[in-house]
């Protein structure tokens, strides 16, 4: 039996985007895709050492009642798996050890984000060094932002990617470090993946509703090291077809695919020919 | 132990809060400061260690990288006065309950009872303020005292008193359970003011017929045997004054009504709910036969129609009128969450896939006195776009489709229509989708919150006019999350044959959903003591009667109930077993094995009387207006784009996310900037194929004043127009009626009353006569009857409003048409006929009138029309299509052009009218069925021979310029504008708010 590429979704808790999420995984190729709710991994009918790509989707964990994605970070490094020795937040560890690709989208990053999974710089998976933070126009907003990613990047989802075009939904999504060593690091090492620009993508972009946040250096999208674990603001599961593009009535050379399949299918790819 | 958390950010870090609050309190009470900054402070009243204390404080409670957290200690520094928000007793506090789990995963052990955190957000105001203006402030902007406390602290206060106190908003209640006995053996007046004393908004009739109906020898004999005395309880009196509400029976809907029309010609309906709104749905399914798309019609939460063979579609749509005028955050969040529950709970259950919702406010920059107990329209504003935000938002539901109405009548009572659109597949476990039955022996199940004193006599308190003793017990707060994890449980639940019947808990609470499931077996055995309380100290009416949210009701079979409690475990959601469908023919209750209600299921369902109403119409005395026209049309339309009515609502519908779940084709916001008004949503529920759900609307609340009748046409032909104009099929296509009245019954205080029963009827008869001629079944539907202020001299009654909301369905989403204009050189055309109809219009009420020539609708005109231009999108002919509606044709061709980013150059020449006009009055004009349309020059021909034969005049070219010129039917240019002139207009009024 040929050997699959396994897609894990999850969900749960205030977790919205995860049929879209899965739809992608779909689209870009992967074999066997379970929308898997944290309750069932908390209950240890599941497991995460049974997949090679874990999904952190949008939506409002707990309502990111305490801030964004806080109480659901809380809870994967807290609670306990049932019938099992340790925490959830030890699968993820795991998991990250054995080379397999985590990817987080909107809450997902915020959540990866709170947890320390990203950027963890030299390896410190756990630290967190950098935030997501209430937008600068103090509202949740729901627009269209282009995209520019950085070609040095290590990231694995956005090889041979450039421009994109991808929707922003947030009320958190201005990115924040802690320091300006990390800002620093950040671009040395190409962590920041993808950047707000202007509508033309020439260049990032501080002006508003270009940046829709307020992101320093106008990050909207970072990778770890390894660049197997990714996250972003904008939401690449929303445009998977040319009928998701807010134009498509009026720019007929659009491509019936979305370019939000890219970044899944380079997963996907990336997956087939390291880990199986 | 009780601790005191404040979170605070770090030096240096934004608070985009305090930010705002500065911004607003400038903007709308003058105020000045130099600095608002905001804390977060969680008052956590547990049995908890240090440590675990600090590892909340410095874990979940705080981001390390912007925040700092401290215990027992404040933060507050560097102000002047501060004040605290947090909630009164009772009231939901979703950000506490988080919290509290939040805690029991870091600690691995639940809180005791009793044990809880409480939240408040403390608000830090540097400048030059009074304790007084802070406390103004507090009232008026910060806190809604009937739900939140506030505390003013003058910085003096506060270094004196060395911080803040720990305060603890617990419910403390002594009261012990028991059950009062209601005598109605009592004089007529007493029975009156039973009614009013105890909030039960039962007429004498009512409470007349209940009063003999326990006097009969048979029912006290069964009492008796059942240990319950020959008086009421106060248990049975409020189920009864419930389910026989206005709310929830709709009973001026129901009535007998003696209508006499302006010739004095008298007519008796029995039931405008019989004769209309279900005739007009008979009428249509007979007519189509088998084309007839109807599953399930008026018996369920929402209604069903067929999508395909394998999928059908749900679609409910709710008002919160009252609870939004008195707490508009909570009352609107309570209604989109509310109306979710309606659609989920259809059938067997089913997926949300988008909401709607539609205001109607007075005007945010109102600037009169405000009569006693209303609330600022901005306040309205706001708090209601973000109930509806949050409530759609967290709830990962688009929102797809609404609309804001103005009008100055609307400050009496703001309208907040919530609709929810559902997918269920056809056929669930072999059985149709649509359909479910609870069993004799089926455990009756509660499932998702608790019951609280939240929302007792809503379902009494909104068939009342807004008075000086409106309880806040009325309002509720919503909780998104609790709800999202409940119907995440339920779908799995549905999917495994877990459950036979679903019903939602709103208005009237278990009392309802129970009673109603138990129509299916004819009686129920429900134990009130095992209901799962958020504090102890609720009587036992109360936990019957309760509102409080994110509950719904379930028929469990008996050998399926320890999977289904298992499953709701794992899943972090509350289920709880409270007794049993059986056929007694009874609704009995008991509380620790006494029984509180006895009541026969007949009686309490079909006991109410019948009303009787009285409707005298009276023609509408206006006249039309003479005045000139105007010098500088230019001006004009720029006056009129950027009208309340007209102008751009994109700040609100950008906070709404309406593109989650990856369905949508047509968006909101549509054109090259993705800024222009779409006329209705398209979205793609299924990725495996492209058939795709359109939902659009219509209300027009403004012909009211002259006449209902038009009113109600030209909000279905709007609803149809809007429909019709992305695509959507207008043979496959339902309605839904929401229907919000002043007060239609007469009395001394209400001598309008005959009136507006009159315009009741005549609002029903147009929805008969156009729902039938449009081949249109209404599938659900609601009404809300009591829509007016009524405190000391000063009454204020709404416009007659219905909301008319469609649903249907496109072949394939990719023949979808947006309204921006696309590309130079296409052609301009215009469908439909224009008639000098002004009455009502934008137009006449910007040069103040009203006026008499109300729009009038041709259905097998309209009807004609909206079929060719379906065909003439499958054939792909259309490249834009945008309805004409408030503004007419001159507001439709800004808005197309600077959609598109395009000039255009027009020629009112081209036109076919009915009559000779005035260019102002044919721009302005706003006879219904028509569309502006451009068309690419190699499609011209095919697309003019297909509407040959009914009117379609060519008017002009989209231009590649920016050019807006206009000329008059005499040649001569009226008007030489840009298109960024005028969307700058269309763009300013609500862009800040």
């Amino acid at each position: 039996m040929a050997k699959k590429v396994r897609a894990i979704i999850i969900s749960g808790n205030g977790v919205n985007c995860e049929q879209e999420m899965a739809l992608a995984c779909r689209r870009g190729g992967a074999d066997v895709v379970d929308i898997v709710h944290i309750g069932e991994l908390l209950a240890g009918r599941a497991q995460l050492e049974d997949y090679h790509f874990l999904n952190f989707p949008g939506g409002f964990l707990d309502g990111d009642d305490l801030g964004s994605a806080k109480a659901g970070a809380n809870r994967i490094l807290h609670a306990a798996v049932r019938d099992r020795e340790g925490r959830l937040a030890e699968q993820v560890q795991a998991f990250i050890a054995d080379k397999k690709l985590i990817i987080g989208v909107c809450n997902g990053f915020q959540l990866m984000v709170k947890m320390g999974l990203l950027p963890a710089l030299e390896g410190r998976y756990g630290d967190q060094s950098v935030t997501l933070t209430f937008n600068d126009c103090g509202r949740f907003e729901d627009r269209w932002t282009s995209l520019k990613v950085d070609p040095a990047s290590p990231c694995v989802y956005t090889r041979g990617l450039e421009n994109l075009y991808f929707p922003v939904r947030h009320g958190e999504g201005k990115f924040v470090v802690r320091s300006s060593e990390v800002l620093d690091q950040l671009e040395e090492k190409h962590l920041a993946v993808l950047k707000y620009t202007d509508p033309d993508f020439q260049a990032p972009t501080m002006e508003y509703p270009f940046n829709p946040n307020g992101s320093v250096g106008a990050v909207a999208g970072i990778c770890d090291e390894s660049g197997r674990l990714f996250g972003l603001m904008p939401h690449p599961e929303a445009y998977l077809y040319r009928t998701h593009h807010p134009r498509w009535t009026r720019e007929p050379d659009l491509g019936e695919e979305g370019m939000g399949v890219g970044i899944f299918r380079n997963a996907v790819e990336y997956i087939r020919s390291t880990l199986l | 132990m009780a601790w005191r958390i404040e979170i605070g950010l770090k030096k240096g870090s934004r608070d985009a809060r305090g930010d705002r609050v500065r911004r607003e309190l400038e903007q709308h009470f003058g105020l000045c400061l130099e600095d608002v900054r905001t804390l977060d402070v969680y008052t956590v009243d547990a049995n908890l260690t240090d440590d675990e204390l600090a590892a909340a404080a410095q874990g979940p409670f705080c981001d390390p990288v912007i925040q700092e957290a401290s215990i027992n200690r404040s933060l507050a520094t560097d102000f002047d006065v501060l004040v605290e928000v947090g909630f009164r007793p009772g009231v939901t506090d979703n950000v506490g309950r988080t919290a509290r789990e939040a805690i029991q995963h870091l600690t691995g052990r639940p809180f005791a009872p009793g044990e809880a955190v409480y939240t408040s957000v403390q608000y830090l105001l540097k400048g030059n303020l009074t304790k007084e203006q802070a406390h103004k402030v507090a009232a008026d902007y910060l806190a809604n005292e009937l739900i939140q406390t506030c505390l003013v602290v003058s910085r003096a206060e506060f270094d004196s008193q060395s911080g803040m106190q720990v305060r603890i908003p617990k419910v403390t209640s002594g009261a012990s359970v028991h059950i009062d006995e209601v005598d109605l053996d009592v004089a007529d007046a007493v029975l009156l003011e039973i009614s009013r004393e105890r909030m039960l908004a039962l007429s004498l009739r009512e409470m007349q017929k209940i009063k003999s109906y326990f006097a009969q020898k048979e029912v006290i004999d069964t009492r008796r045997r059942v240990g319950l005395g020959d008086k009421l309880t106060d248990a049975e009196l409020e189920a009864l004054a419930q389910t026989w509400s206005e709310h929830c029976k709709h009973k001026i809907f129901s009535s007998r009504i003696d209508y006499q029309d302006e010739t004095g010609t008298s007519e008796t309906i029995d039931s405008i709910f019989k004769t209309y709104v279900v005739g007009a749905t008979e009428a249509v399914r007979k007519k189509k036969g088998e084309r007839d798309i109807c599953l399930s019609v008026f018996k369920d939460n929402a209604g069903v129609i067929r999508f395909n063979d394998d999928w059908s579609l749900v679609f409910k749509v709710e008002t919160h009128n009252s609870p939004s005028a008195l707490d508009p955050y909570g009352g609107a969040l309570t209604g989109i969450v509310g109306v979710n529950r309606d659609s989920f709970g259809t059938g067997q259950g089913a997926s949300l896939l988008f909401n709607t919702d539609v205001f109607c406010f007075a005007s945010p920059f109102f600037e009169d006195e405000l009569p006693p107990r209303l609330l600022h329209p901005r306040r309205i504003f706001e708090g209601v776009v973000s109930g509806v935000e949050h409530g759609g938002n967290k709830s990962g539901i688009p929102t797809v489709n609404g609309s804001i109405v103005f009008h100055p009548r609307f400050l009496g009572k703001p309208l907040v229509y919530c609709g929810t659109g559902a997918i269920m597949p056809a056929v669930i476990n072999g059985k149709p989708g649509h359909e479910k039955m609870s069993h004799k022996g089926d455990r009756i199940v509660m499932v998702g919150g608790r019951i609280g004193k939240d929302g007792i006599h809503g379902a009494t308190f909104s068939s009342e006019e807004l008075h000086e003793g409106s309880p806040v017990t009325a309002v509720q707060i919503g909780d998104p999350i609790t709800q999202r994890r409940m119907f995440d449980f339920l779908l799995i639940a549905r999917d495994r044959g877990l459950y036979n019947s679903i019903t939602d808990n709103g208005a009237g609470g278990l009392s309802s959903s129970v009673g109603e499931m138990a129509e299916d077996t004819g009686g129920f055995e429900l134990h009130l003591d095992c209901c799962p309380l958020k504090y102890s100290g609720l009587q036992p009416w109360e936990i019957l009667i309760s509102e409080a949210q994110e509950r719904m009701t379930l028929a469990v079979p008996p050998d399926k109930i320890a999977e289904f409690l298992q499953l709701a475990r794992d899943m972090e959601v509350e289920a709880t077993d409270l007794g049993e469908f059986t056929d007694s023919g009874y609704f009995h209750c008991l509380y620790e094995g006494r029984t509180v209600t006895y009541l026969e299921m007949d009686f309490l369902h079909n006991g109410v009387p019948q009303m009787q109403v009285e409707a005298r119409w009276q023609t509408c005395t206006a006249s039309e207006p003479e005045f000139p026209p105007p010098a500088d049309l230019a001006a004009t339309l720029c006056a009129m784009l950027g009208r309340l009515n007209i102008c751009s609502k994109e700040s609100v519908v950008r906070r709404y996310d309406h593109e989650v779940k990856a369905g949508s084709v047509i968006k909101p916001l549509t054109g090259i900037d993705n800024d222009g008004p779409s006329d209705a949503a398209v979205i793609r529920p299924l990725s495996d194929t492209f058939e795709g759900v359109v939902v659009a609307h219509g209300i027009c609340p403004r012909y009211s004043d002259i006449d209902s009748y038009h009113m109600m046409a030209n909000a279905v032909d709007e609803a149809l127009r809007n429909y019709v104009a992305v695509g959507g099929d207008v043979e496959h296509v339902a309605g839904l009626d929401n229907f919000c009245w002043c007060d239609p019954i007469r009395s001394e205080k209400n001598p309008e009353g005959a009136y507006k029963a009159a315009q009741l009827v005549r609002t029903n008869k147009a929805l008969y006569d156009y729902c039938v001629a449009f081949e249109v079944p209404l599938i659900s539907g609601k009404d809300s009857m009591k829509n007016d202020y009524q405190i000391g001299a000063t009454k204020i009654s709404i416009p007659p409003t219905v909301l008319f909301s469609v649903i249907g369905k496109i072949n394939d989403v990719r023949r979808a048409v947006s309204m921006d204009v696309k590309q130079a050189g296409d052609l301009v055309y215009l469908l439909g006929r224009t008639r000098p109809e002004l009455g009502g219009s934008e137009y006449y009420d910007l040069c103040g009138f009203l006026g008499r020539s109300v729009p009038e609708v041709d259905a097998a005109y309209a009807r004609n029309l909206f079929t060719l231009i379906n065909r003439a999108q499958q054939e792909g002919l259309i490249a834009s299509c945008h309805d004409l509606s408030d503004g007419g044709l001159g507001v439709a061709l800004a808005e197309s052009a600077f959609a598109g980013g395009l000039g255009l150059e027009i020629d009112l020449g081209g036109i076919t009218a009915a009559e000779a006009m005035r260019d102002d009055l044919l721009l302005f004009s706003e006879t219904p069925s028509r569309f502006l349309v451009t068309v690419r020059p190699e499609n011209h021909r095919r697309f003019e021979s297909l509407f040959s034969r009914t009117d379609v005049s060519e008017i002009g070219n989209v231009l590649s310029n920016s050019h807006f010129i206009i000329k008059g039917r005499n040649g001569e240019a009226l008007i030489r504008s840009d298109i960024h002139t005028l969307k700058q207009a269309w763009q300013a009024p609500l862009k800040g708010l």
